[in-house]
């Protein structure tokens, strides 16, 4: 394999080794940050990763959960006696059975509660009913239609917007006292002081407004959810074999929930094929195998299909949002105002900080120095699947981007200026960092003017005007669209975020073996993102033992210290901070038994890439390897100095980080079939420091392409009655090779300024800030149409109803 | 893993086996070809035949495409991927490779087949359009031996064929005919997804005017087969754009389709005229020598 662009390693990337065009990408393996091949991928693209599903235990039975078929009934009775006569059948638990054991109901992420099987009613359709437990997977399968359950109607609330009306019926009744479908309040900023400003532009300026629906979507991971549960009837203690993205926090819920000793809980999560999000709830699955293998005495399997993955796993997005943007007629804007309609399903299980249920949305003010900004949330309860997971969203960012690039747009539009010169001067200038946003948010670092002036060179953006402008004139329908957005991510310092009691602080161990070989133990998960590549390169650069050299080991909390896990772009963040800085432990230590057997001062010497020497006399020196060995061997160490050669650390941020990009877009519509093309997308990203620079370009490519998925076809719809209408990846499109460009990719580097290595977050600021782009280019392609505002997907279908003047239309 | 429900399965060696087999198994049985069809619903439990037999040992058989005087001949075991890449029906027949480009992806491709689409006989199914809009006609074998319908004839309505129990479709039979051209033109959310909308189309010129016209649409109707006054509108006229917006808009007043997550139903009223448009204008340009 050859790289094509080596010029996009610029001297910031503390690059050890800068390979040429045609170099093998691993003949000049960096012993430290650079280009290398994931270490993972051997094992990955040769069919020997060991994943949930290929996980064997001997005696192990087989798990299926029959689902209800309607979004709002009650349940009258349910006969399991023909599933119980089926020969291969070892177990049919109800509801019923569960709650005998108090086991019924489980808490969400959200401090709500969600049934495991359903008692008294079913919320949503494919809601868990009973589960069978059979010798093999089809016997349970066939035994789900031998369990007859009866129902009684009763009217669902499916539209959002009618879920408050007095007369809607109540949905969680199983909550005292509740007499209507209110989820919860939530808001940011300031309301009057935002207030005062729009006054003042009313008069003096320009208001804009727009209804903006980011619709319903779904992580849709290739491996589906599942898991082995192994509830050893001896010794009592759990091995949990799970698609987990948080496999310590998981630990924890399961002890709390269920009463089980936490050091006779071990969750293995194995190789993951795709998280997105989608892996960081607890599903009732997960809790009915741990039952059933505690009742029957036996290991279950449990994997969902490609229909239950869809259509009962912890969905995305559903926020219906107004915008308004206070400005002055030169375009300066002043103020940032939303209001809120959030849809959280039948059960409130979003995977965010106790202190934050609308998640990071309060970013919403953007890359713009404005005076003031308010926000407003209600969320509802409604007969749909839980969830509302960080589906690549860091916290509910996505939403928050896509509003205000969104709204930066429509303000440009109503004041005929140009969307790249609206942003270029609205932005928070380099000098006001750390920036202290109106809505609270102290941002890092940022240089927002060079990234975007980067991101309108690779475009080409005046070319790209001038050709719009002559194709207009043609009746051809072309469109730029420019997205700039910042993130939060590395959730997070302790005092403010934790999840269910649990601090977000991450460990991490370091043990040099030795011969000068290593293992790092993490608590965060990889499902893709590369890291055994990233986590070994950053031990690489502190200490110098070559990447190859470093085993990761992840994913089982028996053999890994505490932390929360992967999601919301936080692992390089905190544990790669906490890597970092345990190596530096690592080589404080090395340096003193150096100075032992260098016969010189610890002040006296010097540390590069792996060696430690003596200062004016640089024959004299050591390597990490050298002394590994004296570190374990049996010559004399330094006074006070323990044998071995190994630390550990429990990182704790100090804030998030702050990466952001510019994006643009190029669309051509077809104006017969309003088909949209994706021609162009240009990515500059800015993530500080970066540490494998083929892994960023990797997270980025992915985050875009999905970004392509939300802005033209992805959405969970349902019909009136709530039927889930994305059952499948026929129904549910995910986007393909042809439907996304080359994508052209760039950087910029401004560390974060209290991150040990400067590194911010990457694994989602491409989701977070592509669907905006794309968008706005193809509502700017419809300008000769008079259109300001089209929702997301733009199908076919949809776009021509925009250009028929319908931007909401009915599906 | 969606699992379907407990089946027997029976492989047949030859037509006439499998024709035994049908009679022996009942109604209960089900032939699989690609099996890109009825496995998919088998999964999900829509479908839960009794049996299967499998007709992949015909694939030599009855996967042909023989292009032999005034008519090609298709086995009914001929996969889209055959279809695709045969240059011979590329010349006489262009608009099988115009949909087969974007008929599912290459790994249904691969093993599906055009008999499994026909008696499918789905209403999104692209090449039911294609055939109708070139006026083939269907054999159909059983153990009385051998008939050969039209396509009107063949296609009863959404999921229902001609061809009846004991009996299976063996080929498909197109006229061709000199100074003709046709075209088909798609519309999908994705590549790989079905049709939100299709239309295919079928010119033979007579000099300057249009000898024979037919359309076949896709996606917007039950039974959409052999819109006469299409052909009538078509036929004895010179080419030209009015024409085709004409005929697109009969197109259109004949669509029935109805709103689903691929679209609306005015926007399927509206792709039955613009993309009948389309074809038309490419058909004749592929009949008079333009492309
Ligand atoms: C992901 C995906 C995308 C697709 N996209 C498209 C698309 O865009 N456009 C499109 O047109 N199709 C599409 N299809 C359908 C595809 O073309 C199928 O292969 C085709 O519809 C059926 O052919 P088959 O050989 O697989 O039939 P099978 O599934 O084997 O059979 C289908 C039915 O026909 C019967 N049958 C098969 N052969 C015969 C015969 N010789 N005589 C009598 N009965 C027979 C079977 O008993 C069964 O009832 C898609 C399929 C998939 C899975």
């Amino acid at each position: 394999m050859t790289i094509t662009e080596p010029g996009t390693q610029s001297a910031e990337d503390n690059t050890n080794a800068v390979p040429t065009p045609t170099d093998n990408l691993n003949d000049h393996k960096p012993n430290g940050f650079g280009r290398m091949l994931r270490k993972e991928d051997p094992r990955l693209v040769r069919g020997r990763g060991q994943f949930c599903d290929d996980v064997q235990v001997p005696g192990m039975l087989h798990l299926a959960i029959l689902r209800s078929p309607m979004a709002h009934a009650r349940i009258v009775s349910i006969d399991k006696s023909a599933a119980e006569a089926h020969p291969k059948v070892k177990a049919v638990v109800t509801g019923a059975d569960l709650a005998e054991h108090n086991l019924a109901w489980m808490p969400t992420l959200s401090n709500d509660v969600q049934a495991v099987l359903a008692t008294d009613k079913v919320r949503f359709q494919h809601q868990e009913v009973a589960f069978v437990v059979a010798e093999d997977r089809y016997s349970a399968r066939d035994a789900l239609e031998l369990i007859d359950v009866e129902y009684e109607w009763l009217d669902p609330v499916i539209d959002v917007r009618q879920a408050l009306a007095p007369d809607a019926p109540v949905i969680r009744d199983d909550l005292e006292g509740k007499t209507d479908n209110h989820c919860f309040d939530w808001e940011a900023g300031s309301k009057d002081d935002t207030e005062a400003v729009f006054a003042d532009a009313r008069e003096n300026g320009i208001v804009v407004t727009e209804d903006i629906v980011y619709p319903r979507v779904h992580p849709a991971p290739m491996e589906t959810c599942g898991c082995v549960a192994d509830l050893d009837p001896v010794s009592g203690k759990l091995t949990l074999w799970s698609t987990t993205q948080a496999p310590h926090a998981h630990r924890t819920v399961y002890a709390l929930v269920a009463g089980l000793p936490e050091h006779k809980i071990r969750i293995i999560a194995p190789d993951i094929g795709g998280g997105f999000g989608n892996k960081v709830p607890i599903y009732p699955g997960y809790v009915c195998s741990i039952v059933a293998s505690l009742l029957i005495g036996k290991p279950v399997k449990w994997m969902e299909d490609r229909t239950e993955n869809l259509v009962s796993t912890g969905f995305a997005r559903d926020y219906i949002m107004r915008g308004e943007i206070a400005a002055t007629k030169e375009g300066k804007i002043r103020a940032i105002r939303t209001e809120v309609l959030a849809d959280h399903g039948a059960f409130n299980g979003t995977a965010a900080p106790v202190k934050y249920p609308a998640g990071f949305f309060g970013v919403f003010t953007g890359s713009y120095d404005i005076e003031a900004a308010y926000a407003h949330m209600s969320a509802v309860y409604t007969n749909k699947a839980p969830g509302g997971v960080a589906y690549a969203c860091s916290f509910r960012i996505t939403e928050a981007v896509y509003l205000v690039e969104r709204m930066v747009d429509v303000l440009a539009y109503d004041l005929e200026m140009d969307p790249a010169e609206l942003r270029l001067q609205n932005f928070i200038q380099p000098e006001q960092f750390p920036y202290e946003s109106k809505t609270g948010w102290v941002y890092d670092s940022g240089d927002y003017e060079p990234t975007m002036r980067k991101a309108l060179d690779m475009a080409g953006y005046a070319e790209l005007r001038a050709e719009q402008e002559e194709k207009r004139s043609r009746g051809e329908l072309m469109g730029i669209g420019i997205s700039f957005f910042t993130e939060a991510v590395g959730a997070g310092p302790r005092k403010d975020m934790d999840i269910l009691g649990l601090g977000m602080a991450d460990g991490c161990e370091l043990r040099v073996h030795p011969t000068g070989k290593a293992v790092v133990r993490l608590s965060v998960k990889t499902q893709g993102q590369g890291h055994e590549t990233t986590f070994a390169q950053i031990i690489a650069q502190e200490i110098g033992i070559p990447p190859d050299d470093i085993d990761v080991v992840h994913g089982d909390t028996d053999n890994t210290p505490f932390g929360l896990g992967t999601y919301g772009s936080r692992s390089t963040p905190v544990s790669g901070a906490a890597a970092a800085l345990v190596a530096r432990k690592v080589r404080d230590k090395a340096q003193i038994i150096a100075s032992g057997m260098l016969e010189a001062s610890v002040a006296d010497l010097e540390y590069e890439a792996g060696t430690f020497r003596v200062k004016g006399d640089p024959e004299q020196s050591v390597t990490i390897q050298d002394i590994a060995m004296r570190a374990h061997g049996a010559g004399d160490l330094p006074e006070g100095i323990e044998g071995g050669l190994e630390a550990q650390i429990c990182y704790n941020p100090e804030n998030l980080t702050y990466p952001f990009g510019a994006y643009i877009c190029v669309v051509d519509v077809d104006p017969g079939t309003a088909e949209v093309k994706v021609r162009r997308f240009v990515a500059v990203d800015d993530c500080g420091t970066q540490i494998n620079p083929m892994i960023v370009e990797g997270q980025v490519h992915g985050g875009l392409a999905d970004g392509v998925g939300m802005a033209l076809m992805e959405m969970i719809s349902f019909d009136e009655e709530g039927n889930c209408l994305a059952g499948s990846l026929m129904d549910y499109l995910i986007p393909t090779a042809m439907e996304v460009p080359d994508w052209e990719t760039g950087h910029t580097v401004t560390p974060s300024p209290h991150h040990p290595i400067g590194a911010k977050g990457i694994g989602e600021s491409a989701t977070v800030g592509s669907p905006p782009a794309i968008v706005n280019a193809v509502v700017d392609a419809l300008k000769p149409y008079g259109i300001r505002h089209a929702d997301m997907p733009l199908t076919p279908s949809r776009v021509w109803e925009a250009m028929q003047g319908n931007h909401t239309p009915p599906i | 893993m969606q699992v379907p429900a407990p089946f027997e399965y029976e492989r047949a060696t030859s037509v006439d086996h499998a024709i035994a087999l049908m009679e022996r198994l009942g109604d209960e049985a089900r032939l699989v070809a690609g099996g890109h069809s009825l496995i998919p619903m088998m999964k999900l439990r829509l479908a839960t035949p009794e049996y299967l037999i499998d007709i992949n040992d015909l694939a030599s058989e009855l996967g042909y495409i023989r292009v032999e005087g005034d008519e090609v001949r298709i086995g009914a075991m001929t996969r889209h991927r055959e279809l695709l890449e045969s240059n011979d029906l590329a010349a006489v027949l262009p608009i099988f490779r115009d949909a087969e480009k974007v008929i599912a992806d290459p790994v249904v491709r691969n093993r599906g087949t055009l008999g499994g689409s026909l008696c499918q006989a789905d209403p999104s199914e692209d090449l039911s359009a294609v055939c109708d809009a070139i006026g083939a006609s269907c054999v159909i074998r059983g153990r009385s031996g051998e008939r050969v319908v039209s396509m009107h004839d063949f296609h009863r309505g959404p999921y229902e064929t001609a061809v009846a129990d004991g009996e299976m479709l063996t080929e498909v039979r197109v006229p061709i005919r000199p100074h003709s051209g046709s075209a088909y033109h798609k519309v999908e959310r994705r590549a790989g997804d079905w049709a939100v909308a299709s239309a295919g189309a079928a010119v033979t010129m007579d000099g300057d005017v249009i000898a024979d016209g037919r359309v076949g649409l896709c996606a917007v109707g039950p039974n959409l087969t052999n819109i006469e006054p299409i052909s009538a509108a078509l036929s004895g006229q010179a080419p030209s754009e009015d024409l085709y917006a004409t005929v697109g808009q009969i197109a259109a007043d004949n669509a029935t389709p109805s709103t689903d997550t691929r679209g609306t139903a005015a926007y399927k009223t509206h792709l039955a005229k613009e993309l009948t448009i389309r074809s038309l204008r490419k058909a004749v340009a592929r009949a008079t020598g333009q492309e």
